[in-house]
């Protein structure tokens, strides 16, 4: 029910996100989409020595969508970039305590997730497009 | 009930989705028509009786099923002519929907008539399947695209609609007679009588006001106009392309196959009679043949009684709405000019999380752009919620829709 899902930490991190902003020369930006319901996620990265220096959103859209990018960028900042493939579907519904989505408004939380994997792709093809095809082949990615 | 010319509690009954519950236990309150309307029983059981009883090939055969299955398809192309009074059966084309419609006639018609550095115009208004074809078709024949726009109240500008239509380039006309998003009905007649004084064709989109009011085409004298059956109680996966017949006799196939053709030769076809010649391939005869029970429905009732009934429970219903604190109403207030469509915005709360909230009581309504993201646009917004009424629906379902929006702002805390 609504209840459990609009909790304190989802709507604080909806009206309060965190490193929601532009990046000044990010190493990698990327924007995507929902189609279904127009909610919008942008994505800039700086990188060094292969770690997530600094990152930051933008967007529009949802709670449950901007909540969850919110929280995503506070979970993965300082991580090696390279394990962003790992992160599974499961991980961001307990990041965001959210584990009984339904079908229609998971992708809101899912969208996030989306655009930092492709980013990642993104990254990786810039400098090395062998590995970032390696990449792709090994993970199911989305 | 409602004192108007309709039994509600009676109509209800026809529906059978009415009765069941969602989420639990609650009763289901359907806010959703604009999307696409319930079925009542009638139409559900003409499309049974078809598999049931004459499911056939229609057209060719001569056996007794092939001329029964015949009969009641093209008995349905008759009712939808009375329906909209075109002046003949054979000005009606059966397509999947009204997005195929509109197809058709960029595809045949369009690619025909428009060249380069002429211009189609349209209006902030449209949906996306009044966008999209004539971008495609302009972008083709390097020709231009321009919009018509909207006032704050949604209401169109009639002075961009005199300037656009004056340039000896236009071509086109295509133009939603109700905003799916807005409500707004637009001024149809005054619209055509001044694109027609410059020879200037015209393309009604009537998806959203041929389910709601009576519509009388060789009044309005429109070129062509596009609706869906599944907006008025019909099934999915049937659309209506309306045209005068002089316009169909001189537009190409638009898909050729089957049925289309009267004789094929080695490299040449001669193509069949109005209206068969753009109905390529064997259609679906089992939805035909559930809009006509859809039209036989809403005849009985009478459209001025739908329209009558929809004035009645959206002035109900803005007026509630307009009186909860944070909402903002999009489009023209006065009912005369709406149909029966209310987009909204509350708060800081997203439409889709308002939409999960209203599901949590029983409540579907629509959340999103409503594939009109030019309007969103326009409206500086990337979404709204939309509440949308039709025959079945009743004052005290917006009650509850009403109670739901105060729970929503609980949940939200505002």
């Amino acid at each position: 029910m609504s209840d459990d899902i609009y909790r304190e930490i989802i709507l604080d991190h909806y009206r309060n996100p965190r490193n929601k902003g532009k990046l000044s020369n990010p190493d990698v930006s990327i924007h995507d989409s929902n189609p279904l319901c127009g909610d919008e996620i942008d994505i800039h990265l700086r990188v060094e020595e292969d770690k997530i220096k600094d990152i930051k959103f933008e967007g529009r859209g949802c709670a449950i969508s901007q909540a969850s990018a919110s929280m995503l960028t506070e979970m993965i900042a300082g991580r090696p970039l390279n394990t962003v493939k790992d992160i599974t579907k499961d991980d961001i519904l307990e990041n965001i305590g959210l584990m009984n989505l339904g079908p229609a408004r998971i992708k809101c939380a899912l969208l996030s997730l989306k655009v930092l994997k492709l980013g990642m792709v993104k990254y990786y093809s810039d400098k090395d497009p062998q590995s970032a095809k390696k990449l792709t082949d090994d993970s199911k990615l989305y | 009930m409602q004192k108007v010319g309709i039994n509600i509690s009676k109509i209800r009954q026809d529906f059978p989705i009415l009765k069941r519950k969602v989420n639990g236990n609650k009763t289901l309150v359907y806010l959703d028509n604009a999307a696409t309307t319930q079925k009542p029983l009638s139409v559900i059981n003409a499309i049974y009786d078809y598999y049931m009883n004459y499911n056939s090939n229609i057209h060719r055969a001569v056996h007794q099923l092939a001329e029964e299955a015949t009969f009641e398809y093209e008995k349905t192309r008759e009712k939808v002519a009375k329906f909209i009074n075109a002046h003949s059966a054979d000005e009606i084309i059966f397509t999947r929907n009204a997005t195929e419609a509109i197809n058709l006639v960029s595809y045949s018609w369009g690619r025909t008539n428009v060249n380069k550095d002429d211009r189609i115009v349209i209006t902030e208004l449209e949906h996306h399947s009044n966008i999209v074809p004539w971008q495609i078709l302009t972008q083709e024949k390097d020709a231009k695209l321009d919009y018509i726009g909207i006032d704050n109240n949604g209401y169109l500008n009639m002075e961009d609609c005199n300037r656009y239509l004056q340039s000896d380039k236009v071509k086109l006309l295509s133009i939603s007679h109700m905003s799916n998003v807005l409500g707004t009905i637009v001024p149809i007649n005054e619209i055509i009588e001044m694109a027609h004084q410059k020879g200037i064709v015209v393309l009604v989109d009537g998806a959203q006001s041929v389910p709601h009011m009576p519509i009388d085409v060789q009044n309005m004298d429109c070129d062509f106009m596009v609706f869906s059956a599944h907006k008025m109680l019909g099934p999915t996966g049937v659309g209506v392309l309306y045209a005068k017949k002089e316009i169909l006799n001189e537009m190409k196939p638009f898909i050729g196959g089957g049925d289309m053709i009267k004789e094929v030769y080695k490299h040449r076809t001669i193509y069949n009679d109005l209206p068969y010649k753009f109905e390529g391939g064997t259609p679906n005869i089992a939805d035909v043949i559930g809009f006509g029970a859809a039209i036989d429905y809403l005849k009985k009732i009478g459209m001025h009684n739908v329209r009558e009934h929809e004035i009645e429970i959206t002035s109900y219903a803005i007026k509630a709405i307009a009186g909860i604190k944070d909402i903002i109403l999009y489009g023209p207030l006065d009912t005369n000019h709406r149909g029966g469509v209310i987009a909204f915005n509350i708060g800081d709360i997203h439409p889709h999380d308002l939409a999960t909230i209203m599901n949590d009581y029983g409540i579907a309504i629509r959340s999103g752009h409503h594939c009109a993201q030019v309007l969103m646009g326009r409206l500086d917004i990337a979404a709204a919620s939309r509440t949308s009424f039709y025959i079945y629906n009743t004052k005290e379902e917006v009650d509850k829709f009403i109670n739901a929006l105060g729970e929503a702002r609980r949940i939200f805390r505002i």
